[in-house]
């Protein structure tokens, strides 16, 4: 951690905030601070420059202009790639996902990406939208991958990155894999409060951030029950 | 009316009413959907000869339809689709069950208004705001907007009451800049209804600048969209009209917002002439409107309906609910929307210090948001379990669309 707290940072919200996306912050501070981790948010304007000493970045989703503006500012800022160089986390949801590869298709043209994840995005050939599950890279020793997705995208793997899951439900990159990630970035269609169904990946993000290897436990009695219940229903839903 | 209409319309008033003898819902979309079966443009040959209002926005457009109906009975017997079936279904059905009627004051859905614009040549469009709203299925916010501009643009004989505080709504009443001169454009009245979701507006639809906010200021950083001066304000617990007289509203329904609603209707009911100090009078009559704020008293119990179904509406809600115990209830079923991550844009945070209890399918959604909120909870399985785990005296119910029509159900389709 670059200093006594924890340092998250939302980018954009003003463009990148369509679904939701404020809950992976909420839930990050909250599962920090129940381990008594004091907690910085800042919500960082497009209009305003990016801070490179943060501990946690996070992208959401939006529409294709927002999208196209925000990848654009942050190419310009330039803060979010010293934050990287630094070894900071991002985490990037749907929208924020394409635009941490080297490019992405936005309002019918195809636009430069931030290159710090070794994928492209272009149009998928129907909108992907509803469940999204899968089991996780065993790499990253977290459960299966449960949520929701919503986008017209399909994202292509380079040999950089690995998938952050294989696709058990739903489309994710291309229906086989689902998300991405190298080092200490990690994107995925799972999109808006991703994290709210995956407190193990949001503890995931915390450990990478804090260097701390293991995190005291918290109770996830209503998480787990959640999860329980979406993956009954993803089951009753693949049945004939 | 052509025989096919004639035909189609008396058909479709028999399913509405068996419909309803059956048991089998209000029957305000039935009818029309057989009507429109035989005769594909019995909604245009229905309006034919009355003068009309349509009223759409993501919220509010049920009970500002009612209030409007209301002023504007003043003049006439007015038809209306008062149960919120809001596509051309349910206008083909009121407008059929309605008989012949001078005036008609119809809810469409936001989707819908190109359509039902063309189909019933109105008199007016009251505009009411745009926010997201059920967000796996529907179209992005500015998309709806540009759909809005193109049609108001193609109906430039149409009058516009809209909504001066929404930035998206007034980008959708205004002509664009390449917009042929030589038509004018629509005759645009605009009123002030506040605007509590700010968060579906920060970016201009028009240039993509910042939008920035002062107040009730508002202004594009990058281009002239600005807040226009609004015809028709709320002051105080009433309205101002253009000529700067106040009126005194009572509402027999809660909070700010429909303060807002009302300013909406009297400025609608101005359009077809019916002065605001004749129609103030008629909006008090307005109780309740297809279950929402219906109170219904059970063993001691007093509930309140309270419908909310995206995050603008939440805070509305909670704007107009008592500091009372508080039972929630959310379902994803497909009038819903499917995707619940809505409940993370809104604050839940006013109902701490309130007892509150969850329900419905997508309970634990709700509890992971709840959780991460700081507001304690208690979750049951039934409305019954809800009733009889508080208090007796005020339980106000918060729910969104099909949450709140299985407990309606529970209170016997209460209206």
């Amino acid at each position: 951690m670059s200093t006594e707290s924890l340092r998250i940072v939302w980018i954009y919200p003003d463009l990148l905030s369509t679904y939701g996306d404020r809950g992976n912050m909420l839930i990050l501070a909250r599962r920090a601070q129940q381990r008594g981790l004091p907690v910085e948010v800042l919500e960082v304007r497009s209009d305003q420059r990016v801070p490179a000493s943060a501990d946690i970045y996070l992208i959401g989703g939006g529409e294709d202009g927002p999208q196209a503006l925000g990848a654009q500012r942050l190419l310009a800022d330039g803060g979010l790639h010293r934050a990287v160089a630094q070894g900071s986390v991002v985490f990037g949801v749907c929208a924020g996902y394409q635009l941490l590869g080297t490019s992405f298709f936005a309002k019918g043209t195809r636009c430069t990406g931030l290159e710090l994840l070794d994928l492209s995005s272009d149009r998928g050939p129907t909108r992907a939208v509803g469940e999204l599950a899968g089991d996780v890279d065993p790499r990253l020793g977290i459960p299966a991958l449960s949520g929701f997705e919503n986008h017209g995208g399909r994202t292509h793997l380079g040999p950089g990155v690995a998938p952050l899951a294989r696709v058990t439900a739903g489309v994710g990159n291309d229906g086989a894999t689902e998300g991405a990630w190298r080092g200490k970035l990690l994107g995925t269609y799972s999109h808006g409060p991703a994290l709210a169904r995956n407190p193990a990946l949001a503890d995931l993000l915390l450990r990478w951030a804090t260097g701390v290897h293991q995190l005291p436990p918290l109770d996830d009695t209503w998480s787990d029950r959640l999860r329980a219940e979406r993956r009954a229903s993803v089951a009753a839903a693949a049945r004939p | 009316m052509p025989l096919r209409a004639k035909v189609a319309s008396s058909v479709s008033r028999t399913a509405a009413a068996l419909s309803r003898a059956a048991g089998r819902g209000d029957g305000s979309v039935i009818g029309g959907w057989i009507g429109l079966k035989i005769d594909p443009d019995l909604l245009a040959h229905l309006s034919a000869g009355r003068a009309i209002a349509l009223i759409s926005g993501t919220n509010g457009k049920t009970t500002t339809t009612r209030l409007t109906a209301a002023a504007v009975g003043v003049l006439g017997r007015v038809a209306t689709n008062s149960f919120g079936a809001n596509m051309p279904t349910g206008h083909t059905s009121a407008l059929a069950k309605a008989g012949s009627t001078p005036y008609a004051v119809l809810e469409v859905d936001e989707h819908y208004l190109a359509q039902v614009l063309e189909a019933t040549e109105p008199h007016v469009v009251a505009l009411l705001n745009l926010s997201r709203d059920q967000l796996d299925r529907a179209k992005e916010v500015a998309m709806m907007a540009q759909l809005w501009r193109a049609a108001l643009v193609r109906h430039t004989e149409v009058r516009v009451v809209a909504n001066a505080d929404d930035p998206m709504v007034v980008w959708a009443a205004t002509p664009p800049p390449n917009h042929d001169h030589r038509i004018s454009p629509p005759h645009v009245t605009w009123f002030s209804a506040g605007q509590r979701w700010h968060d579906d507006s920060w970016v201009c639809p028009e240039c993509g600048s910042t939008i920035e906010r002062n107040g009730e200021q508002w202004w594009c950083t990058g281009c002239p969209l600005r807040r226009p001066e609004p015809h028709w304000t709320v002051e105080d617990d009433g309205v101002v009209d253009p000529t700067g007289a106040w009126h005194k509203v009572t509402l027999s329904l809660p909070g700010k917002v429909n303060l807002g609603n009302a300013a909406t209707a009297l400025a609608v009911a101005a359009e077809f002439g019916v002065r605001p100090v004749d129609a103030v009078l008629k909006l008090g009559s307005v109780t309740s409107v297809a279950g929402r704020y219906a109170q219904v008293d059970r063993d001691g119990r007093n509930i309140r309906l309270l419908l909310a179904k995206n995050p603008a509406s939440w805070l509305e809600a909670f704007d107009m609910a008592d500091e009372a115990p508080t039972l929630l209830s959310i379902n994803a079923r497909d009038p819903d929307g499917l995707d619940t991550s809505w409940l993370f844009d809104v604050d839940f945070s006013p109902l701490r210090g309130r007892q509150v209890l969850i329900t419905g399918d997508r309970a634990f959604d709700l509890a992971v948001r709840l959780d991460v909120n700081g507001v304690p909870f208690q979750h049951v399985r039934t409305f019954d379990e809800a009733v009889r785990g508080v208090p007796p005296g005020r339980l106000e119910v918060i729910a969104n669309y099909t949450a709140f029509q299985d407990i309606r159900a529970e209170l016997d389709r209460v209206n």
